[in-house]
C-alpha cells in the first residue's frame, strides 16, 4: 500500500466513526460523550484531510489551492481501486 | 446542497473479474431492494416529516446510501473490467453488454430496469418510517443472499459492510418512529397522520 493510499484509509476510518455517531447523535441529541467523541474525531478529519490533500490531491473542492494545474479534476477516481 | 469527497466509504479493490457475479450485485445498485432506490426514498420523504430530528435523520441516511450507491456501481465496474470476449458470452453477461457494453447501468439481478415503484413517498411520517425499517430489513436480506453466492474476499468485504449498515440504519429508522410515538397528540389514539391532519387540544 503507497503513502496515499495508506492516508485514504485513515481518513476513511475517522468519518466512519463520523457518520455512525452523526445518526447515533440525530435520534440521541443530548448525549453528551457521544459529541465529545465527535468533536475529538472531528478535529482529527479536519487534520487529516488538510495534510492529505496538501500532499497528494484536494479529497474536496473546499481543499483545493493550486495555481499551476487543476489537481481536482485530475485526481484518481475512487473506483478505480487507487487503495490497494 | 451536497460536497462530494473523493474516495469510497470503505475500500473496494478487485483484482478478479467475475461477470457472473456482477450480474448478480447489481441488483444493489438499480433493484428492488438496492441503493439507489434507498437514497432517493429517504431523500424524498424528508419534505413532509412534521418534525426535524427526523427529517435531519432521512437526510443524513439518504446521504450515506449515496456513498453506498457509490460503492455498489465500483464493486460492478471492477467485476467488469478486463473481460475477453469469450468470458462475456460464456458469463451469461452478453444481454447485458448488447446494451451497455460494460457501464453501469440501474437495474435488478433479472434485467428489470430502476423503477421508482420501488419504493414510496407516502406523506405520514408512520407509514414512511414504518416503510424505511422494512427496507433496510429487505437490503440486509440481499446482501445476505449476495453474500452465499460470494467466494471472493475482495467482494466479500466491502459487501459486509453494506449489510452491517443496514442494521445500523433500521436501528436508527426504529428510535425515530419511536419518537415520532412519543411526540403523538395523546388524543391521537389511532395515530393518524400528525402532519396532515390537526388534533383538537
Amino acid at each position: 500500500m503507497n503513502e496515499s493510499a495508506k492516508m485514504l484509509r485513515e481518513i476513511s476510518i475517522i468519518d466512519f466513526t463520523l457518520v455512525d455517531l452523526m445518526l447515533y447523535l440525530d435520534t440521541h441529541p443530548h448525549d453528551r460523550n457521544a459529541m465529545e467523541y465527535f468533536n475529538h474525531y472531528s478535529r482529527i478529519k479536519k487534520q487529516l484531510s488538510t495534510e492529505f490533500s496538501q500532499r497528494f490531491y484536494p479529497l474536496t473542492k473546499d481543499y483545493s489551492d493550486c495555481d499551476k494545474e487543476w489537481k481536482w479534476g485530475n485526481a484518481p477516481l475512487p473506483w478505480e481501486g487507487v487503495c490497494s | 446542497m451536497w460536497n462530494y469527497e473523493k474516495r469510497l466509504q470503505f475500500p473496494v479493490n478487485i483484482k478478479e473479474p467475475n461477470a457472473k457475479l456482477a450480474q448478480v450485485i447489481i441488483s444493489q445498485y438499480g433493484g428492488p431492494d438496492g441503493e439507489m432506490g434507498a437514497s432517493m426514498r429517504y431523500l424524498s420523504q424528508r419534505y413532509s416529516m412534521p418534525y426535524r430530528e427526523v427529517a435531519g435523520l432521512l437526510t443524513d441516511i439518504g446521504t450515506e446510501e449515496l456513498a453506498h450507491l457509490e460503492m455498489v456501481a465500483t464493486i460492478v465496474h471492477q467485476l467488469t473490467r478486463n473481460l475477453s470476449m469469450e468470458e462475456i458470452e460464456k458469463s451469461g453477461f452478453a444481454p447485458y453488454y448488447t446494451d451497455h457494453t460494460v457501464g453501469v447501468w440501474p437495474q435488478a439481478a433479472g434485467g428489470v430496469p430502476f423503477n421508482a415503484c420501488e419504493f414510496q413517498v407516502k406523506g405520514d411520517i408512520i407509514t414512511d418510517l414504518t416503510e424505511d425499517m422494512a427496507a433496510e430489513q429487505k437490503a440486509r436480506s440481499t446482501y445476505d443472499n449476495i453474500l452465499r453466492l460470494i467466494k471472493d474476499p475482495d467482494v466479500c468485504e466491502p459487501i459486509k459492510f453494506l449489510r452491517e449498515r443496514e442494521i445500523v440504519h433500521f436501528q436508527r429508522f426504529g428510535e425515530a418512529l419511536r419518537l415520532t410515538n412519543d411526540k403523538l397528540n395523546a388524543k391521537n389514539f389511532y395515530a393518524f397522520n400528525p402532519g396532515f391532519d390537526r388534533c383538537e387540544k
